[in-house]
Parts: structure tokens; sequence; C-alpha cells
């Protein structure tokens, strides 16, 4: 039994078909990155088993049970957090405020706390009283990431994190994933950035057109591969 | 040699067709209907058509131009109070002072709209009722004019009506009923104006611009649509044809207060359940809207405040469950349009070469 | 001095008004929800009040303690199965389903308890007074306008300094991300209308001892009430007091000049604010 996997999961937008039948899996310990081109799906893909999204139970199981239909609250609760596209923080609320709003209602025990996300990053701990919206790209991407962190999730799902930043800022944040990791989370990451998403993961799965193309593990998949999954085919 | 697929635009339907004969009959059976139909009725249809003005003006307003109001009894209001003005103080014959109440509502309605774009969706339906409450409050101030308890039309102006004469001798009727009459037709010719204006003003590239600005300001503006201005155009269309509206119900009336003449009850929230109930954004649903309030009326006029308390929920049930109204639900289920303004792509060999 | 007197009895008046306002401000603050009803709560609330006064035989401020948690539930409820249901980026639903319950509200009530001025029996406060520096305050409008500071600075401390209120300003900003971060916005949502809820029921108190009541007049009470939180902003409940208090500083000069011209003299009060301040004197920083 998989930690987290997708049965056959579509998804529409109105008349839009964004994703046809997908199955994916992650196991307990793996990080999983998912590339592809803008419009690919990823993102429709990550909606979808937040819960932002709604599905069949079915289409998506976590530790073999249906959670397709609940909620983004309730998927959260369970153990998934997701760091959302473009970070999304809240403006009305401070920086150690969006953190703990991640612990929302309820006691979490585990790894992560504010002290442990302040050793993690320690610029948010300077800037723990600024709202949220007030620190720099890549601080912010560290709240969101920290802010999901908070609940101590077995699957935390990062939605290109890097997207937006500089190189520099971007090594900066991908430092932090091999700590999240030993705190025992599972992680899928969406990047556009491939030789990223290579470097952290253990598998990829490459998507085109609302379908996997191409799966693999990292040091297997060679560059060309990449290219005809991403793009359509081998070039006529 | 190839054959292209030929697109044309179109917006008829069958049903309009059929429709479009049906109404010519309707109007012609309305116009003769005084010939034959007993006081009552007429005075019945009389509200009906009101109504349905009033409705196919807010309609215009918040179905069309996204603009909900809370305060269209300002103009009711002031139209009415204006043509009692006229009567009372000019001397002018009730009928042609109707035509003071469009002026008046126009006059009024343009510092309004200064003040009322200024706020933006609640905020513009809060802030409308309080223009209309202050025109209340200042009316009532307004001592020639009966001040807080009102007045009545003076009996000579009422008596010397234009053309009741003419009516009470061709219908052999007396001269109430004559005014009844009367009223009746210009009731029933301002409906028509309206349905036919508005279909009209939907139709033309105007309606189109309109129809984008609801959906989304913000694309519309990029295609060159100045959505201030058609908030403008209907603001002030639908705070004149309120306005010449609310003049005519009280010619009808004869008697006039601040307190009735801008009422929220019976010129807004009336009119906003019609609108709702028959199905808002269309020219039909305020049609069968008035049919079935005035029939709701009807059954439960003796049961007091069950009959508004009914109303109310039946609203509620239709925003919740059906938010296209009845109208909505009759034609997604059968594709039925009777003024059908949407248009339609559609394609097939061109009948025409010469096209 | 005459003067003096008129603008103090117009500044505890606008408490009054902060009271009608405040849960007006929360709702709307939260979820940009417009409720026509809200005046016609605030009489159902006085009525619910009475019931339980002439029921049990209790004092009103005993009442109000019953009354409270049920008015709570009603909030929560409301919201939970109705107001939830329509609200979205489209305000015409939410405002036509909040006139249809105030409609429903007026002529239930009228049903049930005729169109009668009813009063809620205060006892001896409804006449007390004190003096202050040659003044003669009533204590029940003292009383009112402290419970309205009372209020508003307890909805502050709920909204800046509570994990609850952390979530209101979270589900306010972004109700999508709130959602991934475990937290219910439909359930955000009813808890607030039911605290809006217990507010309503501290107004409709203090209008019960106050004035006459009848079933028709919560939608002049609405209009009060949003014109206090449109002049004070959005969003800010010290600015929905400040509102309060120009819209009662107004009715009482206007009516010191002529009787007539209370009401007027506030709309326009209010209709003058916003000439000058489109988004009122205090509108928060992010909207």
């Amino acid at each position: 039994m998989s930690l987290l996997e997708t049965h056959a999961l579509t998804a529409r937008y109105g008349d839009f078909q964004a994703l046809f039948g997908l199955d994916i899996h992650l196991e307990q310990g793996e990080t999983v990155a998912i590339i592809g081109a803008n419009g690919a799906g990823k993102s429709t893909l990550m909606r979808s088993i937040s819960g932002v999204l709604e599905n069949g139970a079915d289409q998506v199981c976590f530790q073999g049970e249906p959670i397709g239909n609940l909620p983004a609250s309730e998927i959260m609760a369970r153990g998934v957090a997701m760091v959302p596209e473009g970070r999304r923080l809240f403006p009305s609320l401070s920086v150690e405020e969006n953190l703990l709003i991640g612990t929302y209602g309820r006691k979490v025990q585990g790894h992560w706390s504010l002290q442990t996300i302040f050793d993690l990053f320690p610029i948010l701990k300077e800037r723990r009283n600024h709202p949220g919206t007030a620190l720099s790209g890549g601080q912010q991407q560290m709240v969101a990431i920290g802010r999901a962190l908070m609940s101590n999730p077995r699957v935390l799902l990062c939605d290109e994190i890097s997207l937006g930043l500089a190189p520099v800022v971007i090594k900066d944040i991908y430092a932090a994933v091999p700590r999240i990791q030993e705190a025992g989370a599972s992680l899928i990451v969406v990047e556009q950035d491939i030789g990223q998403a290579l470097k952290v993961s253990d598998r990829v799965y490459c998507m085109m057109e609302g379908r996997v193309t191409l799966e693999g593990t990292a040091d297997t998949l060679s560059r060309e591969a990449i290219h005809d999954a991403y793009f359509g085919g081998a070039a006529a | 040699m190839t054959d292209f697929p030929v697109y044309r635009v179109q917006t008829q339907t069958r049903a309009s067709y059929s429709a479009g004969a049906v109404c010519v009959a309707l109007i012609a059976l309305f116009i003769l209907l005084p010939t034959f139909a007993s006081r009552g009725l007429i005075q019945d249809l009389f509200f009906i058509f009101t109504m349905l003005v009033l409705a196919q003006f807010w309609n215009l307003l918040a179905g069309y131009g996204g603009l909900v109001s809370v305060g269209q009894q300002a103009f009711v209001g002031m139209g009415a109070y204006a043509m009692f003005g006229g009567v009372i103080l000019w001397g002018l014959d009730p009928v042609p002072a109707i035509l003071l109440g469009g002026v008046a509502a126009l006059i009024v309605a343009i510092p309004t709209a200064f003040f009322a774009f200024r706020l933006q969706g609640a905020y513009f339906a809060i802030g409308t009722w309080v223009i209309a409450e202050v025109m209340r409050l200042l009316v009532a101030q307004w001592k020639v004019l009966g001040g807080g308890t009102g007045t009545s039309l003076p009996r000579t102006a009422t008596r010397e009506m234009w053309a009741t004469e003419w009516i009470q001798a061709t219908f052999d009727v007396r001269g109430a009923a004559a005014r009844d009459i009367l009223t009746y037709w210009l009731a029933l010719a301002l409906m028509i104006a309206t349905i036919a204006g508005i279909y009209w003003l939907l139709r033309t590239k105007r309606g189109l611009a309109l129809a984008a600005v609801r959906d989304n300001v913000e694309a519309a503006k990029s295609v060159g649509v100045d959505a201030v201005r058609m908030k403008w155009l209907v603001y002030l269309v639908s705070a004149v044809g309120t306005g010449v509206t609310g003049a005519l119900i009280y010619v009808q009336k004869l008697r006039i207060s601040p307190d009735a003449a801008f009422s929220v009850t019976d010129w807004t929230a009336y009119v906003i359940f019609i609108v709702v109930i028959g199905g808002i954004g269309t020219i039909e649903g305020p049609i069968l809207g008035v049919l079935i309030f005035f029939i709701l009326q009807s059954l439960l006029a003796d049961f007091g405040s069950w009959y508004l308390m009914v109303l109310g929920l039946i609203g509620i049930v239709v925003m919740l469950f059906a938010p296209r109204g009845i109208w909505g639900l009759i034609s997604e289920k059968t594709g039925l349009q009777i003024f059908p303004v949407r248009r339609r792509l559609v394609i097939g060999a061109q009948p025409n070469k010469e096209d | 001095m005459i003067w003096i007197d008129t603008i103090i009895q117009g500044i505890l008046l606008g408490g009054l008004y902060a009271l009608f306002a405040a849960g007006l401000s929360l709702v709307f603050g939260i979820m940009r929800l417009v409720n026509l009803a809200h005046g016609d709560l605030i009489v159902f609330a006085a009525y619910l009040i009475l019931l339980l006064v002439s029921l049990l035989g209790l004092s009103p401020f005993l009442a109000v303690i019953i009354a409270a948690p049920i008015m709570f539930g009603v909030g929560w409820a409301l919201q939970r199965h109705v107001l939830n249901r329509v609200l979205g980026p489209d305000i015409l639903p939410p405002l036509l389903v909040t006139f249809g319950l105030s409609v429903v509200l007026q002529n239930a009530l009228m049903e049930g308890f005729s169109a009668d001025s009813q009063r809620l029996p205060a006892g001896d406060i409804a006449t007390a007074s004190v003096q202050v520096g040659g003044l003669n305050l009533g204590v029940l409008p003292l009383l009112t306008f402290a419970s309205a500071i009372l209020v508003i600075v307890g909805l502050n401390q709920l909204f800046y300094r509570t994990e609850l209120g952390r979530a209101f300003r979270a589900t306010s900003d972004d109700a999508v991300t709130a959602g991934l971060m475990g937290i219910r916005p439909d359930r955000i949502f009813a808890t607030a209308t039911a605290i809006a809820m217990l507010v309503v029921t501290l107004a409709a108190l203090y209008l019960g001892m106050r004035a006459n009541f009848d079933p028709n007049i919560g939608p002049a009470r609405l209009i009060y009430a949003f014109e206090a939180v449109i002049i004070g902003g959005l969003g800010s409940l010290w600015g929905t007091l400040v509102g309060g208090v120009i819209i009662g500083v107004a009715q009482t000069v206007g009516a010191a000049i002529n009787p007539e011209w209370q009401i007027l003299a506030g709309h326009l009060a209010f209709l003058i604010v916003l000439l000058i301040k489109p988004r009122g004197l205090f509108p928060r920083a992010l909207d």
C-alpha cells in the first residue's frame, strides 16, 4: 500500500478537461517530482490531491483510505499539507500568525513547531512581527513552507516553490528539503526547473496535456527522454 | 468547387416568431378590452402593467447593468410628486404632467448617480436606499403639497382630465371609470414601449456592451467598452422610466403621501421579488414574475401579513435553488426564448449568394 | 450649555447605533456579506427578550442571558444552512436572500405580536439619571454607551488576540488557502454570524428599554447601522463607533433645530462623509 495514490484521476474546469485518468503514487519516505510545461495539469493535480478541487472519493487515497471527496481542511487534518502556488500568505496576519494558522483548531505533535521552523529559516524569527506580505519573495516562500510544516504533515505538497525567485534564493529554499525529509515527511514537488527537480527527487513523473507521459527514477531518465515527454514525442 | 461552411449570426428563434404573432394579437385584445371588461379587471391590469414596467426597469438596472438598487422608490416618489406639483402649482392637466415625472426623475437622478457611483456593490444598494429616504424626508417638508400627511389631486383637475369626456361618451361610463380606462391605456402604452425599448436596447451594440460589462468589467474595458458610460445610461433610463410610471400610478390613485410614494416595500421590495421569482436578466422573467405575484396576491390577500411572508419565502427559495428564476428553469428545460437577445452562431449553407 | 448637552446626548445615542452596527461590521468585514435583515434580527431579539420577560417574569437583564445563546444558535444555523449557500463574487444572491428574510421576519413578528408598540420594562433605571458637571445624563444611555465600548474592545481582542480571530482574518483574506490550512470557512462564517447575533441581542436589550418598538422598525435600524459601518470604514470596529457617534450627534443637533429634521440630519451627515471619504474615515489598509 502506497502512502498516497491517485486512481484514474480526472479533473475538469467547466467544459475543459484538465486531467485524463492519472495514476501516480507516493511511497513512505519518498520525494517525487512532477515536471511539465505550463498547462500540463501539474497544479490541477496538486489542487485535486489537496482537496481544493473535489474528486470521486476513490480517485485519491491516503494510507489506503479514500479522501478524494473530502474538503481541503479535512485532508489537511489527516496529514497532507500544501504549499500553494504563489505562496498565498494571509496579508492581515503577521509572519508568526501565518505560521500559527497551520495548527488551527488542534494540538499537533511532532518535530515541527515555531521554534524548529525558526531554526530552519532563522530570518523568519527576526521578521516574526512583520506582516507576511511585507517580506521578500524568498522569505515569503519560507513562511509558506513553514506554515504547511507546522501541522507536521505526513505528505507535503509543494507547488512551484521556485517560481519567480532568484537562483541563489531557490538554492537556499531547496537546502531545507533534506531536513524536511529527515523529519519524516514524504514530498511531492511540482517544478518547472527540471535540474532542481531531478536533484531533490527519488522519482519523476513528467506530465503533458493532462496525462503522465514519462515515469522513472531520477538517475535513469535521459535528458532526451524527458525532452520528448515534455514537448510531445520525438521531433519529426 | 469547395463548400465552405457559412456562418450567420442569428438572434431570432422559431419561438420568437410565433411569440411575435401572439404579442400582436394580445396587444389588440388589450386595446379593445375596455369595451367589454369590468372595471375591476381594468384596475387589476393597470396594477399588473405598472408593476411590470417598474420590474423591467429594475431588471435593466440590476439584471443587465449589475447595479443592485434598493432605492428605486426615490424615482416613483419624485415622479409622482412632480406630477402633483405640475397640477397643483402650475394648473397643468394630469396627463401631460406625467411627463414631468420623467423630467423630475432625471433631474434628481443625475446628482444621485454622481454620488451613488462612488459606491460599489452592497454600498451602492444601501446608498441608494438612504438617498430615497432623504428624498422622502425632504418632500415631507414641502408644505404646499401637504407635507408629511400628503394631499389629493384637486377635483377640477381630475374631472377635466384629457380624453375622459370622450371616453365617458363613447363607453357610456361615469367619470371615475373613464379615468380608469384612460390610465389603463396609458399603462398599456407605457408597458409596450418599455418592453419594446428594452428589447431594442439589448439587441443593439450597446446592449451587447452592457452584457459584457455585467459579466466582466475589466474584460469589457479591454475591448473598448466604456463601462462608466453604460452604467450612466441604464441608471438614467431606469430613473426616467420609473419616474414616469410613478406619476402615472398616482394619476390613478389621486391621493399621495410621502410614506406611500416613497415606500420601499411597494416600489422596490415587490419589484425585486417579481424580477427574482420570474427570472433576473431576462425580459420574460419579470412578465412571468408579475403574473405569479398577482395570483399570489389575489389568493392570499385575505391573510394579511401571511401574504408578504409567503412572498419573502418564495423569493428566498428561488434564490437558493433556482437563481435564474422560474423563467430560467423553463428556458433551461425547453430552450424557449420569446425575446431572444443572445446571438447564436449558425453554421450552414448560405441561402443567398448575394448576402 | 444647551448645545453641549445636545452633543453629549448625541454621543450617547451614537453608542446605541454602534451597538446596532458592531455585529454588522464584524460580518461584513469577514465575509463581505450584506445582511439586509440585520435590523429585523435586532427587533426579533427584542421580541424574544420580551417573551422571556413576560413568560418567566424575569428582568430584561436576566432575560438577555437566556436570549443570547438562542440568538447565537439562530445566527449559526442561518449562516450555515442559508447564507453560506449564496456567498460568492456576485453580491445579488445574498442581498436578495437577506432582503427576503427581512420581509419574512417583519411579517412573522406582525402575525405573532401584532403591530402594536411594545417596550421592555426597565424599572427604575429607565428614568434614573446622574449629574455630571451640571449636565443631567440618563443612566440607561450611559450604560448603552459603556456596553458599546465593551463590545468593541471585546471584539477587537477576539479579532487580534485569539486563535479564532486569527482564523477570522485568514479566512477573510483568502478562504481557499485558509481551507488548505485546516480551517473550514463555512464554520468560520457560521461562528462569525453567531457572535454577531450575541451583539444583536445586547443591542436589542437597549433598543427595547430605551424606546418603543414594533415589527416594522428594523429597516430604519439597519440603515443607521449601515451608515455607522460605512462612515467608520470597512473592517474597523473603532471606526464603527465613531460612525455611530457621528450619526447620533447629527440627529440630536438636527432635532434641536427642528424636531422634523432629526432623521434627515443623520442621513445628510452620512452622505457628506461619504462624498468626502468614499471608503469611510478609517478604512483598513488592505482591501
